[in-house]
């Protein structure tokens, strides 16, 4: 069982405080939509509305065509994994996960054949008699993921399930939501501010800031096209540069001078932008160490080195005073205050206009 | 000498390891025992002497003069032998009965309704709790005003309907319903809080998936807010039974144990025997069986509710 979601010009207000305005997205049969954000986006408020567990003042929401912002939350076929997991703690784990069924009435031997089935896929079995209270975090994680998957919902919704689980255990987890995910043919929202749960487990990712969506689209996408300088922001580690240029055009093409002089040909199209000073964003991994002899590059002194072990990032300051983000192999022979020289790779720069609307350099070698 | 040498012979022994013992701050040191002090006196004072003076005065013939000669089990055995005395037991364990299974489920079905965060709810909070302040003398001015026959507020709106009301304080079927009204009415604070304060502690995630789980209003009461609030349950229940076996001043003050003794509690008695007619040793001997009812009543809760408790 599967469903499409259509979420249509949907506002919810606390008082006098707008959380949402005016959202609309739809998410598609068998979809995996992350939602993400800085805390206070709202993108756990709209997960919650499409449960049921927080009104809709505004806007409709729908399943396969059916609106169901009405309905009250049991009967919208929707399941939900709580950040907390919120289990029953009086309950053992077999009762946790038949609580629901059996309050629709489901008939005994079913709910005894899907149990056996999430424990076994879930590898839950050994701990059905225990309660919640007598198991790890993790654990715990699973018996909540189950407790979802036994309703054979329509959607499940994951509200930042893995922000409570340690670092080793979150990405190991991870790595199983994605395995789980090819098993259960299902639509499933995910709430995260974690970009890399997001870029790891979206089919498309929603990224939220401030009341509204910024981009929908798929991790690639948002990485190497982020539409508005928060995306670009939000979305990739280290941070991309931001830096203020002066802009003329050759060929088409727009030619981007530095403030302390040196000119970047980039393969932004020239078209319909308006000259003068605007920001110039690079990834720190299209910023590299000069080959020797090369021609319009960037002088700077490197301030702090960051060894990562499969790459060094090195942050380096320019002659103007501006700091900017290189990226280096994991074995630079960089110390911290050598003057070096970077290239910057005009192919990979993004243009961000006062508003913060983006426009991309175009990849040549795709034509 | 022996100690000095040792202490000595400690000393060398440091020095040359050249290590001093660190002291562990979580072992005790008899000067903590400072800070328990003012109170263990009292304790010890105020409550475990006359525990066991009353123990040893149950055995001797005692009155306001002396404490008399030993009499073993006698003050026992008229005890039991008196008529008044196995009543005033039935009274108290009726008026326990008619008492605390109510202050628990009003307290809890009160709390249910008022676990919101309207000014409404706080404000109706507050009244509920206001009678608990109130002592026991103006509780019982207050229920007599209702109860009094002719122009008591019960007779008043029975007037209006040309009836007439049941008269509470006289009718020997009714006096312990009226005591209990008036004792429930006292009460009800302290269980409606205990249960408020219990079922803030559930999380509200866990409603909030039992709403997703389909689960109806008196579902979620049964399986999701009852099971969370159980030891708060007993722990009222136990409390209730230790207050209420000493019921004393409402019977005292609205009834005066009448008509015919059909309202005298074991305090009551207590009272009379020991402070009325000066028998100290038998007020002390039914002091001795109220004590053993009320510790007899609290283990069987609490045995009782530990049993559910594991196997739920």
């Amino acid at each position: 069982m599967t469903a499409q979601i259509e979420i249509d010009g949907v506002t919810k207000r606390y008082g006098a405080m707008t959380v949402l305005e005016n959202l609309s997205l739809s998410v598609e049969a068998n979809e995996f939509m992350v939602f993400l954000g800085p805390s206070g986006c709202g993108k756990s408020t709209l997960l919650r509305m499409i449960a049921g567990l927080e009104s809709v003042d505004e806007g409709t929401i729908s399943i396969n065509g059916e609106r169901i912002d009405t309905l009250p939350p049991g009967q919208r076929g929707i399941a939900m994994v709580f950040q907390s997991y919120a289990l029953y703690p009086h309950m053992t784990v077999a009762d946790n996960m038949s609580f629901g069924l059996k309050n629709i009435d489901v008939p005994q031997g079913v709910i005894d054949a899907r149990l056996a089935e999430a424990a076994r896929m879930l590898e839950i079995g050994h701990l059905m008699e225990r309660k919640p209270g007598q198991l790890s975090g993790g654990q715990r994680q699973r018996v909540a993921i189950g407790r979802a998957i036994v309703k054979e919902p329509k959607a499940f919704l994951f509200d930042e399930p893995l922000s409570n689980l340690d670092a080793a255990l979150r990405v190991r987890t991870r790595v199983e939501l994605a395995q789980l995910r090819n098993r259960v043919k299902s639509t499933m929202i995910f709430v995260t501010h974690d970009q890399i749960e997001a870029m790891t487990l979206a089919d498309r990712v929603v990224v939220m800031n401030n009341r509204k969506i910024e981009q929908i689209g798929t991790p690639m996408d948002i990485y190497l096209r982020p539409e508005s300088r928060f995306v670009a922001t939000f979305v990739g580690s280290p941070t991309m540069n931001f830096m203020p240029v002066t802009l003329s055009e050759k060929g088409g093409f727009l030619v981007a001078r530095l403030s302390d002089g040196a000119e970047l040909a980039t393969t932004i199209r020239g078209d319909g932008v308006t000259a003068g000073e605007q920001t110039l964003g690079i990834r720190a991994e299209a910023v590299r160490r000069a080959e020797p002899g090369a021609i319009n590059t960037v002088p700077g002194r490197v301030e702090v080195l960051e060894r990562l072990g499969d790459r060094t990032l090195l942050y380096v300051r320019l002659r103007d005073g501006s700091m900017i983000v290189a990226e280096d192999i994991g074995m630079s022979r960089v110390a911290i205050g050598d003057e070096i020289a970077l290239s910057l790779d005009g192919t990979r720069t993004h243009l961000f206009d006062a508003e913060g609307r983006a426009r991309h350099a175009e990849d040549m070698s795709h034509g | 000498m022996a100690d000095l040498a040792l202490a000595r012979k400690a000393e060398t022994t440091e020095a040359a390891t050249g290590r001093r013992r660190v002291q562990n701050v979580n072992a005790p040191l008899w000067r903590n025992a400072i800070f328990v002090a003012p109170y263990l006196v009292f304790f010890v004072l105020l409550l475990l002497v006359p525990l066991f003076w009353g123990m040893w005065m149950s055995l001797h013939k005692a009155d306001a003069f002396s404490t008399g000669r030993f009499v073993g089990l006698a003050n026992y055995t008229r005890l039991f032998n008196d008529r008044i005395f196995l009543q005033a037991i039935g009274n108290t364990f009726y008026f326990v009965l008619l008492t605390v299974p109510a202050l628990a489920l009003i307290g809890l079905l009160l709390a249910l309704a008022l676990n919101r965060q309207t000014r409404t709810a706080a404000v109706l909070r507050t009244i509920f709790f206001a009678s608990s302040v109130l002592s026991v003398t103006i509780v019982t001015l207050i229920w007599r005003i209702v109860f009094v026959p002719g122009f008591g507020l019960l007779s008043t709106v029975y007037g209006w309907f040309g009836a007439t009301s049941p008269a509470f304080l006289s009718d020997p079927k009714l006096v312990m319903i009226a005591i209990a009204i008036a004792t429930i009415w006292w009460c009800i604070g302290l269980p409606m809080m205990l249960f408020l304060s219990a079922l803030q502690q559930i999380p509200g995630d866990i409603y909030e998936a039992a709403a997703l789980d389909n689960a109806g209003r008196w579902r979620t009461f049964r399986s999701i807010t009852f099971p969370s609030i159980k030891r708060t349950f007993v722990l009222v229940v136990v409390i209730q039974i230790v207050l209420q076996f000493q019921l004393f001043g409402q019977a005292r003050l609205m009834t005066n144990g009448g008509p015919n003794n059909v309202s005298t509690p074991l305090v009551l008695y207590i009272y009379d025997a020991a402070f009325k007619r000066w028998d100290l040793g038998l007020g002390a001997a039914a002091s001795e069986v109220l004590f053993a009812l009320i510790l007899i009543a609290a283990m069987i809760q609490y045995a009782v509710s530990r049993r559910k408790g594991e196997d739920a």
